[in-house]
């Protein structure tokens, strides 16, 4: 349900901004270059550019949602929160014969991580004790009892009664109002409702922010994100973590494409080569490296070398395809040119058949990358003392969904960081790709 | 200097389905050293092949190819070639890729400098010598081919429909400069085109091959090459030969190409 609003929200946003800035796009400026000139924009892609107002905004609208339906303490928007604090009902309670008498059940609901905050001085909470109560008179005495939020709890109202069920006791009104077992009242602070057997049980509301065990405030990840730089995280910092991660990910990447690109230009040019690596090249191809951790553990143990050599596979043969086609990409206009201006075969591969093959290698080595860095995770949730996959797989068995926000976004940044850096690197080495 | 020699070449190669394409058949022919010769035909003639059998990526069938007294096995640096488009090198500059050939060569930096300045002048770019290739236009991308071809100093020129792909205008400034470099080098070129008007400017020779088998059909001496060294080629089209030559191929053309579609219908 929450979800189904949380979608509807985001894409009210979506639609609203759009209305919003094209309307002030369309007020307060007026360009005249030529895509904005264009008349047809729907369908030539070339006219599609990225509206990077949208982009800022997309980002604002997942921070805002993330703010809205969390229990964040930070001054936005907020969805309704789940109820906390003091509610009070009465139950009445009705013996065999006839009698019947009314007592107060006073319940006081805390925040359920509590325990996980610290006040203004620096003090873990607690778990608050429960509230003295005057017992009151007559035979059905005030109960009292604390609940977390998001939580719910049977209430053992005959407990301190002077007639228990044992006794034929039941609960026939609650807050006044006759129930039978099985029917319910909806309070503003929760459910309240008897059971099947008749014992009262009451359900504090939730509303529609998450708990922080599902998703934690942006500030709770925020100071965790804080916490684990300055602390780190079993023994080792985050920077170490991540370097851990970011090591194996580019030795395996170099060994991939040192072993990898040759091998792509041996069957690139040679019937034997291409005949010989063919059938291994195209059964390892669409084995997803996940399915060797097994093996590699098997053969080289849990240690850093099983992790290594599985980045290095995921790498091989991505970058051996990526050279093969590289080189079959050669215009053979070129290759007859060379060898028509005195070229040896030598130089045909250094002057001609290798900076020809850069496109598609700089084209395989970002999908080599982004393929290690999303195995090199996977990779680590076996059997790691360090590295960011790790960090957030045992963060993930002691509950601490913080820890693991913080991982997932740092391995997006690093991920995307990657990407960039490779695409860069391109357009320096390779500034001819797609302007021939 | 000396010339070049096609000895009875035949070309038949076997095709996937068991049947084999005859492509070239008992071409001879004896290129004089500085002889401008262009070869025209209908498409399928095999003029391509020839030209590719010459420059050593193709061995006939039978037959041979001889070039300064040696049998051709390869591709060698004494037949320069010079494609249509997409044979220069994207990832060198306009000077390095003139400066390919020599420095294959490994000839010293100083000596291969001053050959690359003087043919990038004689082709008009010696303000783009710095220039990636891909940011020059068309015409300006076949001269660095020309520079480049004549930088490596070779004895013979293959042009494979060099100017294929300009534009009319910069095809007709191209066709000028290739009959300056024809005339100021004294290089041997073969120059293979589909334009009849381009064959009649750029041959003082003229080869007309007809298909299937491939083969010379007829042959022409052109005074309108030397007519054309530094002149206005438009006023040695108005020559009434020129027209009147360039009608007689036409029709010769059509003729072919009217024979083979004939021949595919019969078979079809």
């Amino acid at each position: 349900m929450t979800g189904l609003i949380l979608l509807a929200v985001y894409i009210a946003i979506f639609a609203v901004s759009m209305v919003i800035v094209a309307w002030a796009t369309k007020q307060f400026f007026t360009r005249a270059d030529f895509t904005s000139l264009k008349t047809v924009t729907f369908g030539d892609e070339s006219a599609v550019n990225a509206n990077r107002v949208a982009s800022v905004i997309s980002v604002l609208a997942i921070f805002a949602l993330w703010v809205a339906f969390t229990n964040s303490s930070l001054p936005l928007f907020k969805a309704k929160g789940p109820f906390e604090g003091m509610v009070e009902f009465t139950y009445t309670a009705t013996l065999p014969d006839g009698r019947s008498d009314d007592a107060s059940v006073s319940i006081l609901v805390y925040p359920e991580d509590i325990q996980l905050t610290v006040d203004a001085n620096g003090v873990a909470g607690k778990i608050p004790e429960k509230l003295k109560v005057d017992l009151g008179d007559g035979f059905a005495k005030n109960d009292t009892l604390v609940i977390p939020r998001y939580g719910s709890k049977l209430i053992s109202v005959f407990q301190n009664d002077e007639f228990k069920k044992s006794d034929g006791a039941i609960v026939t009104h609650l807050n006044g109002q006759a129930l039978e077992p099985g029917e319910q009242i909806l309070l503003s602070e929760g459910r309240l409702a008897l059971t099947e057997k008749g014992t009262p049980f009451f359900e504090p509301s939730t509303g529609f922010r998450m708990a922080r065990l599902y998703l934690p405030a942006p500030e709770v990840t925020t100071n965790r994100f804080l916490q684990l730089n300055r602390e780190g995280y079993r023994n080792f910092t985050l920077l170490e973590h991540t370097w851990a991660s970011l090591q194996r990910v580019l030795l395996g990447f170099i060994f991939g494409a040192l072993v990898g690109i040759p091998l792509g230009y041996a069957m690139g040019l040679t019937n034997w080569a291409r005949g010989w690596f063919d059938p291994i090249v195209e059964f390892m191809r669409p084995v997803p490296p996940l399915a060797l951790i097994p093996l590699m553990i098997i053969w080289f143990g849990i240690g850093e070398t099983s992790k290594v050599i599985l980045l290095f596979l995921a790498a091989l043969w991505i970058m051996a395809i990526a050279a093969r086609s590289g080189v079959s990409g050669v215009a053979i206009a070129k290759v007859h040119a060379a060898y028509s201006l005195g070229a040896k075969k030598s130089q045909i591969l250094r002057k001609v058949i290798i900076p020809n093959s850069l496109p598609e290698i700089f084209t395989g080595a970002r999908v080599a990358m982004g393929v290690c860095w999303g195995t090199v995770v996977a990779a680590e949730l076996v059997a790691a003392e360090k590295g960011l996959g790790m960090m957030i797989m045992v963060a993930a068995k002691f509950q601490l969904t913080d820890i693991v926000i913080v991982g997932i976004i740092l391995i997006g940044v690093i991920g995307f960081a990657i990407d960039i850096g490779i695409r860069k690197l391109e357009g320096w080495l390779v500034p001819w790709k797609g302007k021939v | 200097m000396s010339g070049l020699l096609i000895d009875n070449i035949s070309m038949r190669f076997d095709l996937p389905n068991g049947g084999s394409v005859q492509a070239l058949k008992n071409v001879t022919l004896d290129i004089k050293s500085g002889e401008l010769l262009s070869v025209l035909g209908p498409s399928g003639c095999g003029k391509t092949t020839l030209l590719n059998i010459v420059a050593g990526f193709l061995a006939p069938t039978e037959g041979q190819v001889v070039v300064n007294a040696h049998a051709v096995k390869g591709p060698g640096p004494e037949r320069g070639m010079v494609f249509q488009q997409g044979a220069l090198f994207e990832w060198m500059t306009v000077r390095e890729n003139v400066s390919f050939g020599p420095d294959m060569k490994k000839m010293p930096r100083n000596k291969s400098v001053k050959i690359v300045d003087r043919l990038l002048e004689v082709v008009g770019l010696q303000d783009f010598k710095d220039k990636a290739v891909y940011e020059l236009s068309g015409g300006m991308q076949q001269r660095v081919a020309l520079a480049r071809c004549l930088a490596n100093e070779p004895d013979v020129i293959l042009m494979d429909e060099p100017l294929g792909a300009l534009d009319a205008l910069t095809r007709e400034k191209m066709q000028s400069l290739v009959l300056d470099l024809w005339k100021e080098t004294g290089k041997t070129i073969i120059l293979i085109t589909h334009s009849v008007e381009e064959a009649l400017l750029l041959g003082e020779r003229l080869l007309v091959m007809a298909p299937r088998p491939g083969r010379i059909h007829k042959e022409y001496r052109l005074p309108f090459a030397e007519m054309g060294v530094g002149a206005d080629l438009r006023a040695v089209k108005k020559h009434p030969d020129y027209a009147k030559t360039r009608e007689e191929i036409l029709a010769m053309i059509w003729e072919m190409e009217e024979e083979i579609m004939g021949r595919t219908e019969e078979s079809a």
